[in-house]
């Protein structure tokens, strides 16, 4: 885990850490047990294929966990996420690597928090965007 | 512009809830999940580094409250078009989620209105989950959009 972010460390324009995954097939299998979205084009690549897909996809929701990720990986362990809104624009496929990213759109200070504003999205490793989004968080002060 | 596809129907469903149903939240589910979804956090894996945090605790990851059941819905609304897409979803956080949490799960549908897009008409239907805790403290709000449309050939 990185090291603790400060409300002070950044500005608007600054870049949240980008953060890099690696879906596989197996990761869907394990994701349609814990989640138990059983949807088939998640899984079974006839299926998918029958449903003229490129092949099994990403589930949304596990894309929305990635930029859930993002953003708790970013807040830490002394901030905490208050919202996160994502949309799905595009389809991801397993085998290849998505990066999320952010970057920080607004930060204010209100009833006494440090709320972080942020425009994060997941792109593929082509670079196209397939989900954006955003997410708002509380920082810390440095002491 | 095609007619409308909204019936009187799913206006009248708009904000019925669904049936409570208390969902609860087992340590090991919260594990299982945080390494679905691939995040090492340990406030996510790890009970021991986890009391060492300010939660003082394991907490669940954000999503997790996604794998959750849902009642029956007391209205039910048909899309009159086959094909659904889930457009996204918009997360509202107020309290952490813990193991032994018993977390009542209400839905409801928010807003239903029509679009024309790259897929024809387009009928989205947003629906809010409410997610109460044991101490009757909304733990989150979720919005999430679903499109359906009708598949062209």
């Amino acid at each position: 885990m990185a090291e603790q972010i400060y409300f002070e460390d950044l500005e608007e324009g600054s870049e949240i850490p980008t953060l890099r995954k690696d879906p596989t097939t197996q990761q869907l299998v394990k994701y349609a047990g814990a989640s138990g979205d059983y949807y088939q084009i998640h899984y079974d690549k006839g299926f998918a294929l029958n449903n003229n897909l490129p092949d099994v996809i990403l589930h949304g929701a596990l894309k929305n966990a990635f930029l859930g990720q993002l953003m708790t990986d970013f807040a830490g362990l002394e901030g905490e996420l208050k919202k996160l809104s994502v949309q799905y624009r595009a389809m991801d496929v397993p085998g290849t690597p998505v990066f999320g990213k952010g970057t920080v759109k607004k930060k204010y200070v209100q009833d006494g928090e440090n709320f972080v504003e942020c425009e994060i999205w997941l792109e593929t490793h082509e670079g196209k965007t397939t989900t954006p989004g955003y997410g708002i968080a509380i920082l810390p002060n440095r002491e | 512009m095609s007619e409308s596809v909204i019936t009187q129907e799913m206006k009248d469903a708009i904000g019925v809830e669904s049936e409570p149903v208390v969902n609860d939240v087992e340590k090991g589910a919260i594990i299982k999940f945080a390494q679905a979804i691939g995040d090492e956090s340990p406030v996510f894996n790890d009970e021991d580094a986890a009391r060492q945090t300010k939660y003082g605790g394991l907490i669940a990851p954000p999503t997790f409250l996604r794998s959750m059941r849902l009642g029956e819905a007391r209205v039910t609304v048909t899309s009159p078009y086959p094909a659904n897409l889930d457009g996204g979803s918009e997360w509202e956080y107020f309290e952490p989620v813990r193991p032994g949490d018993r977390i009542t799960v209400t839905q409801y549908l928010a807003d239903v209105n029509e679009r024309q897009g790259r897929l024809g008409n387009m009928l989205i239907m947003v629906r809010e989950t409410k997610y109460v805790n044991q101490f009757g403290k909304v733990a989150a709000l979720q919005r999430s959009t679903g499109i359906s449309y009708k598949p062209t050939e």
